[in-house]
Parts: C-alpha cells; sequence; structure tokens
C-alpha cells in the first residue's frame, strides 16, 4: 500500500474542497436551510405529528440524508472525472499507486466532505427545529456508512461517464428521484398499497429509515436490516469500482 | 557512457479496441545515461510506446523491463524510475506550483523533502515562482513546471514527449537547454519528437519508429556518417552548355541555367572523392566562382529512410 499517495490524493481532493468552500459548503447548506424554513417551520407547523415526532424534526434526518447523499455522488464523480476530463489523470495512473490506493484516497476524500456537511446541517437545522438524537452511535455509524457508499456509487460514476451530461444523467434520473421517494418528507406507512409495497425495492428507503431510527428510536424498518442493506450496497458498490480501476475502463487504454 | 540497458522492450505489441495495430513486435534498448532520441511522424506509435512503460497504456504483448524490474510482474516498483513529461499542458491550473510538487513527490509515496524540491525549481528557473499559481505562468514556465512534477520522485528514466511540440523558437531552445542540462547530470532521457534537429543536436542514439516498427536504431554520429551524403556545389564565372564528358559519366549534374555545377557524393568515403571531379573541371578549363560542401542532415535521412520503408 501507497500511503504517501493515498495522503496526497487525500489532502488535494480537500485542498479543492475549501478553494470552492462557497459552492461546496454554502450552497448545500443554504438550500436545505430553505427546506427546513418552508417544509419545516412554515408548512410544517401545520401538519400533524408522525409517529409522535412534530413534522419539522421529522423531516431532519431525511433532508440531512438528502443532502448527503446528492453530494456524496457528486463529490466523488467530479473527484475522479475532472482530471480524466484535463488529462491531469496520468500522473496517477503513471505512479506507483494501486486500485485500493485510489479508492482509498479519492473515495475517502469525498466521504469525508460529505460526512462535514451532514454534521454542518444537522447543526443548522437545530437553529431552525428542535430535535434530538437517541442513539448517536448509531447516526455516525449511518452517516459515514452513506458518505462511504454514495461515494464509492459516485466515483463509479465518474469513471464510468465519457461526458458531462452522462455525469449528470445518473444522480438527476435515479439518485434525486429515490431520495425524494425514499421516505425523506414521509414516513412509508402513510403510502397506500401497492406503493408501499413497491418502495420497499427502493434501497434509499432502508438507509432513510435506520438513520431516523438514530434521532427518534422509530423507523419504518429495522435498523439492523437497513445497516446490513447499506452495507451490502457499500460493498456492492467497490467491487464495481474496484473492478473498473483493474480492467482500465476508459483510464487506461 | 554505460552500456546497462535501463529500459528494455522485447516484442512489444499494442492493438486498440478499435483494432488499430499500433505497435508491431517493438523491440529496444535504452542505456542509463543516454539521450535517446525517439524520432517518427505523427501516429507512428511513439506515444503508445511511452504509455506502455508508464502504465497509461495496457500493452497486448510483449515484455518490459524498468531497471531490470517487469512492468507486469511489478508495475509499482518500475513505475517509481520513471518520469513523464507528458506532450500536453495537463496539470492542475489553480494550485501552486509548490504545491503541484508535494503531490507529484507524494504521489511515488516518497518522504517531504523541500531542499530537494528546491533544487529542481532553482535548476528549473523557477524558483521565484513557487508560490504562484500555475495558471498565471507562461507556456514555457508550464512546460517547465511539468519537467519538475516529472523530477520531484527523483526518478532514473525520464521520458519528454514532444517537449517542444507546437512551441516558438525561442521557447524551443529553452527547452533544449533544459534538456542538455538534465543530461549532464545523469539522467538518462528518452525524447520523442518529430524534429529532427532536435534529435541531431542532442540525441546520443536514434531510434526510428514508423506504422509501429522499429525502422533504425543507431548512434547519432555514425548515423550521420552511415547514412548522410554529401554535396558539392560549383558555381560558375561563365554557363556551360553541356557537361563534359568525364564530369557527365561521373554523375554531375548541371544547374541554374549552366551556372551551377551540383555533385552528391558518400560521405563515408575512405579516398578523396572530390579528386577526380576537380580534375575534371580542371581539364575542362572551366572558371570557378565558388565552391560549397553540404552535409545531409538528419531529417534528409529520415524522409529517406521512411520512403524506403514505405516502399517495402
Amino acid at each position: 500500500m501507497n500511503t504517501g499517495a493515498i495522503i496526497a490524493i487525500y489532502r488535494f481532493e480537500m485542498a479543492r474542497w475549501f478553494r470552492t468552500i462557497a459552492q461546496s459548503i454554502l450552497t448545500p447548506v443554504l438550500s436545505t436551510s430553505l427546506y427546513f424554513i418552508v417544509f419545516g417551520s412554515a408548512i410544517g407547523s401545520r401538519i400533524e405529528a408522525i409517529d409522535g415526532v412534530p413534522y419539522g424534526a421529522f423531516i431532519v434526518p431525511g433532508l440531512t440524508m438528502l443532502s448527503v447523499l446528492t453530494e456524496s455522488v457528486s463529490n466523488a464523480s467530479f473527484g475522479i472525472y475532472m482530471p480524466r476530463f484535463s488529462g491531469t489523470i496520468y500522473e496517477v495512473l503513471s505512479a506507483p499507486i494501486s486500485s485500493l490506493d485510489m479508492v482509498l484516497g479519492y473515495v475517502g476524500a469525498a466521504a469525508t466532505k460529505s460526512f462535514i456537511l451532514g454534521l454542518i446541517i444537522m447543526t443548522t437545522a437545530r437553529l431552525f427545529v428542535p430535535y434530538s438524537i437517541e442513539h448517536p452511535l448509531w447516526m455516525i455509524v449511518f452517516l459515514l456508512l452513506t458518505c462511504v457508499s454514495f461515494s464509492l456509487l459516485g466515483f463509479s460514476i465518474g469513471l464510468w461517464a465519457d461526458g458531462w451530461e452522462k455525469m449528470q444523467i445518473v444522480p438527476a434520473l435515479i439518485v434525486t428521484p429515490l431520495a425524494f421517494l425514499g421516505g425523506s418528507f414521509y414516513s412509508i406507512q402513510m403510502l397506500p398499497e401497492p406503493f408501499r409495497t413497491l418502495t420497499l425495492f427502493n434501497p434509499v428507503v432502508y438507509l432513510m429509515s435506520g438513520f431516523r431510527y438514530s434521532f427518534y428510536g422509530q423507523g419504518d424498518l429495522g435498523p439492523t436490516l437497513s445497516l446490513a442493506l447499506l452495507a451490502a450496497f457499500g460493498g456492492a458498490c467497490l467491487a464495481l469500482v474496484l473492478w473498473l480501476l483493474e480492467t482500465g475502463y476508459r483510464i487506461r487504454q | 557512457m554505460s552500456r546497462v540497458p535501463i529500459l528494455s522492450l522485447a516484442s512489444v505489441e499494442k492493438v486498440y479496441k478499435t483494432g488499430h495495430h499500433a505497435l508491431k513486435g517493438v523491440s529496444l534498448e535504452v542505456h542509463q545515461g543516454e539521450l535517446f532520441a525517439l524520432l517518427g511522424p505523427n501516429g507512428a506509435g511513439k506515444t503508445t510506446l511511452i504509455g506502455i512503460v508508464t502504465g497509461l497504456v495496457k500493452k497486448t504483448s510483449g515484455t518490459v523491463l524498468v531497471s531490470g524490474i517487469d512492468i507486469d510482474r511489478d508495475p509499482a516498483r518500475a513505475r517509481a524510475h520513471v518520469g513523464l513529461v507528458p506532450q500536453e499542458l495537463s496539470t492542475d491550473m489553480f494550485e501552486t506550483v509548490w504545491d503541484t510538487l508535494c503531490f507529484s513527490r507524494g504521489l511515488f509515496g516518497k518522504p517531504k523533502n523541500p531542499e530537494k524540491l528546491e533544487e529542481i525549481l532553482r535548476d528549473l528557473s523557477l524558483y521565484d515562482k513557487k508560490n504562484a499559481k500555475i495558471m498565471t505562468l507562461s507556456g514555457g514556465m508550464k512546460r517547465r513546471v511539468l519537467i519538475a512534477k516529472a523530477l520531484c520522485h527523483e526518478p532514473s528514466l525520464l521520458f519528454l514527449d514532444e517537449p517542444t511540440a507546437g512551441v516558438d523558437v525561442e521557447l524551443r531552445r529553452d527547452m533544449w537547454k533544459v534538456v542538455d542540462r538534465l543530461r549532464r547530470g545523469g539522467m538518462t532521457i528518452v525524447l520523442t519528437t518529430h524534429y529532427i534537429e532536435e534529435a541531431e543536436q542532442m540525441a546520443d542514439r536514434v531510434g526510428v519508429i514508423h506504422g509501429g516498427q522499429i525502422v533504425l536504431v543507431e548512434e547519432t554520429s555514425t548515423l550521420m556518417k552511415k547514412l548522410g551524403q554529401k554535396k558539392l556545389f560549383v558555381e560558375l564565372e561563365e554557363p556551360l552548355l553541356a557537361l563534359p564528358e568525364a564530369l557527365a559519366s561521373a554523375g554531375v549534374e548541371l544547374a541554374a541555367g549552366g551556372l551551377k555545377l551540383i555533385y552528391t557524393y558518400d560521405a563515408k568515403a575512405e579516398k578523396a572523392p572530390l579528386e577526380p571531379i576537380l580534375r575534371a573541371l580542371d581539364e575542362a578549363k572551366v572558371t570557378l566562382k565558388d565552391l560549397q560542401t553540404k552535409q545531409s542532415s538528419l531529417e534528409e535521412i529520415f524522409l529517406n529512410l521512411l520512403k524506403g520503408t514505405n516502399q517495402s
């Protein structure tokens, strides 16, 4: 393992994040704050509590996850696609770096950014709506695993895409709809059949449920099942990323 | 110069997914401490060859050894010996010179060494720009930054892929000085170029690649001697209407309306090849105005070689 290279890539990616701090942190924080103001404080006060949790507080885990999901995918995909696009990837490919080193550097940085962002959003949410975290350890585990697994998904998109349009397609057409329909704003118990059963095929439902459990001690599904499925999803993404790197798909001719 | 090979390629083949056969059984050795110029027209396979050695391109078959290390068996250890300066100006424009060098050194797992980086920057006349963002530098400086990046992990073999492609004459001369300094410092350099003048001035040995095949590998001076032809130009005071028989049979041509005689001869000829010509001129009572000889350039040799390969 080339630890020096992992640190170099990690630092480079974090420095890039800090260079564009307004875009990296302020934009997602502002847009999430707007959600909290509109759905939490304004409309939320007129919506009845779900499972005993006021609506404003109910959407905190969902909205945090929504931002973390999209930022993980976006950070990681951009992190690897940009050097491919500009040609600077030659330096990483010609250095003594294994596929796993690359993943640890790039995905590690992307996951760190999303994790920090998630914590900032939760802190910001506290300014608008009161909430508590019943199981902080579960919260950290869910947040971390979501950051890592969706950063891995984003990294694979960045390796696969051969144009800016493709970079947008997967997040816009798959990730965002799944996140919105995954219970960010509602409990799946509120859905009529057959949508309640159909929604169980949406992987985001499990992590939303698990994350909400860590806040309020209740979720649509058990936290262990959620954690197991999230870990399986992360494992599948890791396998995909390593396969893409080992075969040199679109990066080594 | 040592004859120890630092790079060995044996029967290397590359067929791209498109079906393009870029390298056809290339075998080549580059010796430690030499400047090897790889010449070839666009699409000859120069960049593919470099890409294979540096890990950017996957070869179809064959063996590549860098400092005796097989790039298939231990790619990481082999790559640690190699530095690459790509043809394109590919670097993060928002970073500072110093940061980009630290990043490059870090990629090779080398511990921090500010003194070494400072030495490289001073050698490349970049030290006063170490805190400047790359986007603010001139084209020549950006190219030198790429060289600095390739050197900062202290490689033993440096690839310069067309370092002067598309740059102006002044910048090209500047780049030659940089390359010359590196060579004097003992670095093994493989330089690809289609500027023959570059190879002629700097290279210890020249390899010519064409259509994915190495057509020739020779020491530059030997190549010039072996394949170089000389031309004798004789300017006359008065025009000749017809060539005297002795000159015509020796292969002398009449040009410029009879005011110039051109004689092409082999520079490697052992005995004074001009003597019979000068004697024939004297016997023909021709009044000479001026005499000139010209060695054929590597460019002419190169073109002749390519013509030969195309015909075969």
